[in-house]
This record gives structure tokens, C-alpha cells and sequence, in this order.
């Protein structure tokens, strides 16, 4: 266990106009953690998801993230280049379509190698080498390189949306709802690729989802969120098993039983 | 390292907010201790919270009081308060659990189930597969379904696959809810014997068992849950 947090998100809050996006949020996230944020559509995942990945400027508080320097760095006073290299190397960003994360013009390939540009690399070979490899981690097939994301089903778009996200070996991944468009086998498929790529590169993910299913098993602490607040929060199994609010309460016995 | 596991005055209820916020009492003012190479036996009838109390230490209900210390690696923590990274080092580490249904992850194969726990330790993939089919081929389970995800085995199949997964690392503490449940004569004599391999390393057991004769075999004391239920018979 490494004694530093990666992030820490202090009293975060989001108004739009009067109305509450998400309100004096604090929490800690360790190196290797996956934190599920849960809740209703409307109950400010998405919001609070934004403000700590800087792509929406909270209305008050803080997020810190340790830089690979080994200094923390309050993300909101940062200049925007350094935001914009961290988000394109240290950072992942899986969006709920496919359609918001991906270049859907260009071929597949070059999805994957425009982020390893963005870090320096200018061998040809050796990017298309590891646009490859990383192209049959999520198991698309090599033949597929040269087309464009547009041809490819949900899933496929899915999948090369995380490769192109995790190629240049992020700490940190925050995903909106991966699996919210996909059918249920291509979402089991997507979801045992994801536990297996979080388990074996020891990544920090941060997964909004209104899935249950999904936040159980990829996940090792669980938020729960309500009108903006975080209503409880800790280990996943101890929220699901022994929720202790009503709102989580009907949440869990809402599930319905295959 | 004489006592891994010491519960001391543990109670917990529930409280139903969708049922007008009624309070179910569970347990109240639960003690006692497992030590190492012990194995406890949890008694009394269904429903008096002898799986909840497994529960309860490892980690998947809260207790409203009371300490649950483990004695993880060279220092003792105190379940019932510490946070959630804690709880999930010495789940790895320290505390295994023997579940009574296996949760199965979809297309994920029998034997890297069974085999993850060791490589969540940082053993290699290939020594770990090799662990698991060890354990899979001494409980039976036949060779052509190990490469198959558990998801549409027999109950008798997927307990075995639960059992190995429980029983392959050295946890210092074992919980097992009713392992033997759903196996024939033959497997659970099996499971008797690896029961017994884990007393002979040290390893403290905490387990239910209703099979009668599992439980002779087993057991070296057996507590009585009766006597910490808010719903034990009045006085007759």
C-alpha cells in the first residue's frame, strides 16, 4: 500500500444558477482504486465526474492530483497546456458514446497512435507496432487498423475507445457510463476487459454508472449520490450488502433478479 | 501469533427505511476469539445470524458497536472502524472467506477464479494456474470444465470452484459459510481433509456447517449463536 493519495478532492461543489449540480464533495482516491459513483440519473455523477477531471470548472473547492514529480498540484491552477498534456497522458477519459472520445474520420490506428504522438513518439513502426498490440488487448482484430472508427459496431468503438485512452499508460481513467449503450453480452465482454486492463496496470479508475451490477464488480469503494450530495460512501460489498440510507435502501432492493 | 481473531462486544441490527424505518435486531454483545490452528464451529438454528456474523468480520455489514481486531501482518486492526483500503489489504492478505454461492464474472475461466487470489498476491499467472489445478483436480472437478467460466456449472461444481478459490492462499484466517452444502459424501470428506491441513499450518477457522458429521469432524468447539440473539426464546 503506497501512503499517498493520487487525488483529493476537497468540499467540491457545482451551481447552475441556483440550482445544486453536486455539493461540498471531499474524498480521497489511492494509486490502484476504483471509486463507483452511483445514483439516479439527474443525481450529479456526471457533474461531480466533470468538475474533478477539469473538463467543468467547480463552482468552489479544490482537487489535488500527485504529478508524477511526486508534488500535488491543485488542478484549477494549473495553466491550460499543462491541463490539456496531463488529460492526454496521465489521464484517460472514457466517455459513455464512443462517438465523444474518438477521431470517428480517421482510421483506428491513428486513434490509438495520436496519443503516443502527443508524448513524443515520431517512430512510424513503432507507433503502428503499439497501436497493434494494444488493438488486440481489447480484442479487435489486426486487419481492422486502417478503418475508420465509423464502421465499427458499438462495442468495437467502445473497446478502441479504451485502448486509445490507456496506450499511454495513464494513472488515472475516469469513465462516464462505458457501458451504458452496449447490449448485455457485449457489456460482459467490455466489463471483463476492463476489470483484467484495471487489475494488471494497476490503474486508478473512477466509473460513474446508474448499474449496480457494474459498480460491484469492478469497483472497490461505492458513492452514492442524491440531489447533488454524496448521501454514502464506502466499501462497495458493505454498500450493497448493508446499505444503510433509504435512498441506497431502495436502490438495492430495486435490482431486479435474473 | 496465538489469536488471530478476537470479536468483542460486537451488536448490529437493521434498519428498514423502506418498512417505516422498523429496527431488526441481529445480534447483540457478541465475544469471543479463534485462535491459530483452531477451527470454531458457529451453532444454532437458521436465521439466529451466524452468517451475518461471517459477514459482519468480513466486512460486508457494518456492526453498530463492538470491535472485530485481526491481527494483519505485524499489527492489529479493528475492522468494525477502519476504512475501506484497510479492509480490502487484509481481505487480501489476511482474512479469506469461503462464500456459500460463488459470483461468478462472466467469461472469466474456472481455474483463473480460483487461481486470482494468488495473483492479487503477486504470484506469477502460470504458478497460480498450476495451484488451482492442483486444488480443482483434489476436489473432483473434471478437468474439461476448467477452462470453462463457472457461471453454468452444477451447485456441487460451483461450490468446489468457491472452495479451491477460498483454500489457495495462506490466509492466516479462514471464514467458511456451509462449504460442504452442496457436495456429495466423497467431496466432502475432501474438503474435511483440507480443513484439517489448514488447523495443521496454523491457520484460525471460523465456519457453519450444518451437515452433522462434517461438523464432528471439524470442529473443536462449537458456539452457540443462540445466546447473542435479541431473539432468543423467552424464558420457558
Amino acid at each position: 500500500m503506497t501512503d499517498t493519495p493520487l487525488l483529493k478532492v476537497n468540499d467540491v461543489s457545482k451551481f447552475y444558477g441556483n440550482r445544486i449540480g453536486c455539493k461540498n464533495v471531499s474524498f480521497e482516491l489511492w494509486p490502484g482504486e476504483v471509486l463507483a459513483i452511483v445514483g439516479e440519473s439527474g443525481s450529479g455523477k456526471t457533474t461531480l465526474l466533470n468538475c474533478i477531471s477539469t473538463r467543468l470548472m467547480p463552482t468552489t473547492g479544490s482537487v489535488e492530483y500527485h504529478m508524477r514529480d511526486g508534488q500535488y498540484r491543485d488542478l484549477y491552477h494549473m495553466s491550460e497546456a499543462e491541463r490539456r498534456f496531463l488529460m492526454r497522458t496521465d489521464w484517460g477519459f472514457v466517455h459513455q458514446n464512443p462517438a465523444d472520445g474518438l477521431r470517428m474520420t480517421v482510421s483506428a490506428g491513428a486513434n490509438v497512435g495520436e496519443r503516443l504522438m502527443a508524448i513524443g513518439d515520431r517512430h512510424y513502426g513503432n507507433i503502428r507496432a503499439t497501436a497493434v498490440d494494444w488493438l488486440s488487448r481489447v480484442e479487435i482484430d489486426e486487419s481492422r487498423i486502417d478503418d475508420q472508427p465509423r464502421a465499427f459496431s458499438g462495442g468495437m468503438r467502445q473497446r478502441l475507445q479504451i485502448a486509445r485512452n490507456l496506450v499511454t499508460g495513464p494513472r488515472l481513467v475516469f469513465m462516464d457510463e462505458p457501458t451504458g449503450g452496449l447490449d448485455v453480452s457485449v457489456q460482459a465482454r467490455l466489463l471483463d476487459l476492463v476489470r483484467g486492463l484495471v487489475n494488471d496496470l494497476g490503474l486508478a479508475a473512477i466509473i460513474v454508472t446508474h448499474d449496480l451490477a457494474v459498480a460491484r464488480l469492478l469497483s472497490h469503494r461505492m458513492m452514492v449520490m442524491k440531489d447533488g450530495h454524496v448521501i454514502e460512501h464506502g466499501l462497495t460489498d458493505r454498500v450493497l450488502d448493508d446499505p444503510r440510507e433509504p435512498y441506497t435502501q431502495l436502490l438495492v432492493s430495486s435490482i431486479l433478479q435474473v | 501469533m496465538a489469536t488471530p481473531l478476537v470479536v468483542s462486544e460486537v451488536s448490529k441490527s437493521f434498519t428498514m427505511h423502506l418498512r417505516d424505518g422498523i429496527k431488526l435486531p441481529v445480534v447483540s454483545d457478541v465475544s469471543f476469539s479463534v485462535a491459530s490452528g483452531e477451527c470454531v464451529v458457529l451453532g444454532g438454528p437458521s436465521g439466529i445470524g451466524k452468517s451475518s456474523l461471517l459477514k459482519m468480520i468480513y466486512g460486508n455489514y457494518a456492526v453498530d458497536s463492538g470491535q472485530i481486531l485481526v491481527k494483519h501482518q505485524d499489527r492489529i486492526v479493528d475492522l468494525a472502524t477502519t476504512d475501506p483500503r484497510t479492509i480490502i489489504e487484509v481481505r487480501r492478505r489476511t482474512l479469506g472467506y469461503v462464500s456459500q454461492f460463488l459470483r461468478t464474472v462472466p467469461r472469466v475461466a474456472a481455474i483463473d477464479v480460483v487461481a486470482e487470489p494468488l495473483v492479487a498476491r503477486g504470484t506469477k499467472a502460470d504458478i497460480a494456474r498450476e495451484k488451482a489445478a492442483e486444488l480443482l483436480a483434489k476436489l473432483n472437478l473434471p478437468e474439461a470444465l476448467w477452462q470453462l467460466p463457472p457461471a453454468t456449472f452444477s451447485g456441487g461444481e460451483q461450490q468446489r470452484v468457491n472452495i479451491a478459490r477460498g483454500f489457495i492462499t495462506d490466509h492466516t484466517i479462514l471464514l467458511l459459510d456451509e462449504p460442504t452444502a452442496s457436495l456429495d459424501a466423497k467431496n466432502r470428506a475432501v474438503v474435511v481433509e483440507m480443513i484439517a491441513e489448514k488447523k495443521q499450518k496454523g491457520v484460525g477457522l471460523l465456519g457453519i456447517f450444518h451437515d452433522e458429521e462434517v461438523r464432528e469432524a471439524v470442529a473443536d468447539r462449537i458456539l452457540d449463536v443462540q445466546k447473542f440473539s435479541p431473539r432468543r426464546p423467552i424464558a420457558a
